[in-house]
């Protein structure tokens, strides 16, 4: 076959596939770094002068005796490099002939919670290591309720280190019945369990002919088979509208990104807060490129092509057949399926900052493209990670996790995270350093006719004196502090805006 | 020897198998990278009120400038784009760089560190350290507080360098343009914190997750131009500290000048001519140049000479506000 045409061929196929984002946890001597190592030497990622480095760097610093040490590869930073332990979430990239794989290695030990968090917010997959010798510890707990609190659908248990207790399958079979437990106790039901030697790989990409008894798949066989697709809510259409694109006076649309469900030209829609409805006019799709397509003409490339239908999580551009005034922050959604619509909400919080919670402090809340300001309302309790006991509620300090109720200035458009990974997810930041401060999961909306205050400032125009010729000034002054995150309403003699 | 088996490796033909996937309301790789760039360009642009896209003219930023195109069309761009010219580039950049821009109508800034070109800086006479920091770095940092700019796109992947791999979509920078790898904000599913406070930024890059296949394979679906540096042609080259140079203009130093010699390369990256070796090469089509790097044995950043002034020098560079 000519040469040109395999190439051809190799990258029409590598087109088409698919990505997986997954998530590794494992405590510092788990053999994480290791197996992300293996997984990426034997998928062919690394290069020679990678390589050389590494065999150099593994004779001076390294702490895997003759072999190879991984772990010098993925620990990029100089200074974690002095003290021997990732300290970020590092992002890794590999491919294999079935599918694409964005790996997020971060650490385990207990002061970088936060890390983990981050790393694992994207994620389809999660691999928890245990070291075969110790089994399931107090961090393989703390790393499971993470993963199960993140949402992440399928967890990957690998226990590592098989060689050390001469691949015997009584070991392996208590640890996963003790993991078992644990996962039950959490409602976590995909999880899937694997043999290894990361040192020697086995199991890692082929079966290993040490462990006879175990007849599941390599774990790399699996990783590239696992079903995905229908992780994604394809059922509730959500549009956050991110940006209000108006070129000119004919074209008015509504760009974002498909948070969930799906959206055809023709559906009827409703816009949040306005409750105006219209029906979708076109879509316009970026140019999604095809293996094979040819038809695009290189000095006028196509940008902005129809398309009849989006789904998640495809950034796209709405018209509507009607004019309505529809801003960023505000939401798209089908009439017969709509969010909670409140200010009011209960969830569960991650506490990401140096800086303990403070109760009396009003946060800038990012949910979606929406920014308002927030604060904690009441706390309900602290989980305790390591024995997922609730403790009373007291402010939060780094890494801690808990139950809270919010309280926002603007209304949001939101589903339970359990429902909707996108449009359940929110960050707080702190308004005078600008730190994301902690994370939320919303677990579900709270009655607001018993909010007592309003969070926001009134200001009544009337009685500052200003006269009504200036009343549409300040109502886009008041828009745009909104925009910013600042809300303030306006009471006029005859509304309020 | 590992290497040896690596090599083998690198050098099977790729494997052409067929893959299966429900093409039905899901995306592929490519698809779903470019939902998500677009989705950070967005944001950045509804986000902040100064925004520029720093333009290097290589591959990865002519996908990125595709990518910010391709957000707002129907519409035009709403930020410019901004080159730091060294003065040391390939005249086939600064060619390549204006047809662009005004064939698609982007407003192009560009910003060079002319008290340091007066003074006659350049990597042959003050080394690539001293070239970098000034007509790099510098200029970049004057230009970024020159116009106030509140955020800047780059187009760094975090495929290229193990620094790069740690760094956020929304990287952010204090008022003196640093990065400060302990201490960045958590960044969590597709929500980016874009608070600043006035004099600090934002850098932001879309191409994060993008791999150095990906970024070809799209230039390849998409016909993006590229400079055309990157295909293979016969070029007058000298071999200087092991790096093949191209002799680009007159400065070249007299005593290289003898021994130049025509040679057919091509180069994977591009920037000072001086500092960026060239690979023998034919590829002369994207597919052979994706071929030719399936089956090579270097990876991409080490025809830069830069990466190798000091230990850990790009997170050096980072930390100092180069990228």
């Amino acid at each position: 076959m000519n040469k040109d045409l395999d190439i051809k061929a190799y990258l029409d196929a590598d087109e088409q596939k698919d990505l997986l984002r997954l998530l590794t946890a494992g405590s510092v001597d788990d053999g994480k770094s290791t197996l992300i190592g293996r997984l990426l030497f034997d998928s062919k990622k690394l290069y020679d002068d990678q390589l050389a480095a590494l065999e150099r760097d593994s004779k001076r610093v390294g702490n895997a005796g003759d072999h190879i040490d991984y772990a010098l590869l993925l620990d990029g930073l100089k200074a974690e490099r002095e003290e021997g332990i990732t300290i970020d979430v590092a992002y890794r990239y590999f491919s294999t002939n079935r599918r694409k794989f964005i790996i997020a290695d971060t650490p385990g030990h207990e002061q970088y919670t936060r890390n983990m968090i981050t790393g694992g917010s994207t994620a389809n997959l999660a691999i928890i290591l245990v070291d075969a010798r110790t089994g399931v510890i107090t961090q393989t707990r703390r790393h499971t309720y993470l993963v199960s609190l993140l949402g992440i659908k399928h967890i990957v248990l690998a226990v590592n280190k098989m060689d050390l207790v001469d691949f015997d399958q009584h070991v392996f079979d208590k640890i996963v019945a003790d993991y078992k437990q644990l996962t039950d106790s959490l409602g976590i039901d995909d999880v899937t369990c694997f043999p290894l030697s990361a040192l020697d790989g086995d199991n890692v990409v082929e079966r290993s002919e040490r462990t006879p008894w175990y007849d599941g798949p390599a774990l790399l066989d699996f990783l590239e088979t696992v079903p995905i697709h229908a992780d994604r809510n394809y059922r509730d259409f959500r549009f956050p509208v991110q940006y209000v694109l108006r070129p000119n006076l004919d074209f008015r649309g509504f760009s974002g990104k498909v948070a969930s469900g799906i959206i055809r030209v023709g559906d009827e829609v409703m816009a949040l807060p306005s409750m105006k409805r219209s029906h979708v006019k076109s879509i316009v799709l970026p140019y999604s490129p095809q293996a094979g397509d040819d038809s695009c003409d290189p000095d006028h490339p196509q940008r902005g092509a129809e398309g009849d239908v989006a789904f998640p999580p495809q950034s796209v551009t709405i018209t509507l057949e009607d004019e309505i005034d529809i801003s960023r922050g505000e939401m798209i959604v089908h009439p017969d399926n709509v969010p909670s619509i409140g200010r009011h909400f209960t969830t569960m919080l991650v506490w990401m900052d140096e800086e303990p919670m403070d109760t009396g402090k009003q946060f800038f809340l990012k949910h979606n493209t929406n920014t308002t300001r927030a604060t904690i309302a009441a706390i309900r309790h602290r989980v305790d990670v390591n024995t997922l006991e609730k403790k009373p509620g007291q402010p939060f300090v780094l890494n801690e996790i808990g139950q809270v109720d919010m309280l926002t200035a603007k209304t949001l458009f939101f589903d339970a995270y359990n429902d909707n990974r996108q449009t359940g997810a929110f960050i707080l930041i702190d308004p005078i350093t600008n730190n994301t401060s902690a994370v939320g999961m919303i677990l579900a909306p709270l009655d607001e006719s018993t909010l007592a205050t309003d969070i926001v400032p009134t200001l009544d125009l009337q009685k500052l004196g200003i006269e009504p010729e200036h009343y549409d000034a300040i109502e886009i002054i008041v828009k745009e502090l909104a925009r910013q995150g600042i809300e303030v309403k306006v009471k006029t003699p005859s509304s309020s805006f | 020897m590992v290497s040896d088996i690596i090599r083998q490796m690198h050098s099977t033909p790729p494997i052409t198998g067929t893959v299966e996937r429900d093409t039905t309301y899901s995306l592929s790789h490519l698809q779903e990278l470019e939902a998500e760039s677009i989705h950070i360009i967005r944001e950045v642009a509804a986000e902040f009120e100064n925004p520029v896209m720093l333009y290097s003219i290589g591959k990865d930023s002519s996908v990125m400038v595709r990518l910010a195109e391709k957000a707002f069309a129907p519409g035009k761009v709403p930020f410019p784009l901004m080159h730091i010219d060294s003065k040391w580039k390939f005249k086939e950049m600064i060619q390549f760089r204006d047809e662009y821009a005004r064939q698609h109508g982007w407003n192009l800034i560009v910003e060079s560190n002319m008290e340091a070109f007066r003074a006659g800086v350049g990597p042959f006479t003050h080394g690539s350290k001293v070239h970098t920091d000034l007509m790099k770095t510098k200029a970049l940092l004057d230009a970024l507080n020159k116009y106030k700019f509140d955020a800047a796109f780059g187009g760094a992947r975090r495929d290229e360098e193990k620094s790069r791999a740690k760094e956020r979509i929304f990287s952010f920078r204090d008022q003196f343009q640093q990065w400060d790898p302990k201490n960045q904000r958590p960044e969590l599913w597709d929500i980016y914190n874009a608070r600043i406070h006035k004099g600090e930024s934002i850098r932001v890059f879309p191409l994060s997750n993008w791999t150095e296949l990906d970024i070809w394979q799209y230039i390849r679906l998409e016909h993006i131009p590229i400079v055309p540096l990157y295909y293979a042609k016969e070029r007058p080259c000298v071999e200087i500290d092991g790096n093949l140079i191209m002799a680009d203009d007159d400065r070249l130093p007299e005593k290289y000048r003898p021994l130049i010699r025509p040679r057919m390369v091509r180069f994977r990256t591009l920037g000072c001519w001086p500092l960026t070796g060239a690979v023998e090469s034919t590829a002369t089509t994207i597919e052979e140049i994706v071929e030719e790097m399936m089956t090579t044995t270097k990876s991409e950043r080490t025809t830069r000479v830069i990466d190798f002034d000091q230990e850990a020098s790009m997170e050096q560079k980072k930390r100092e506000g180069y990228f």
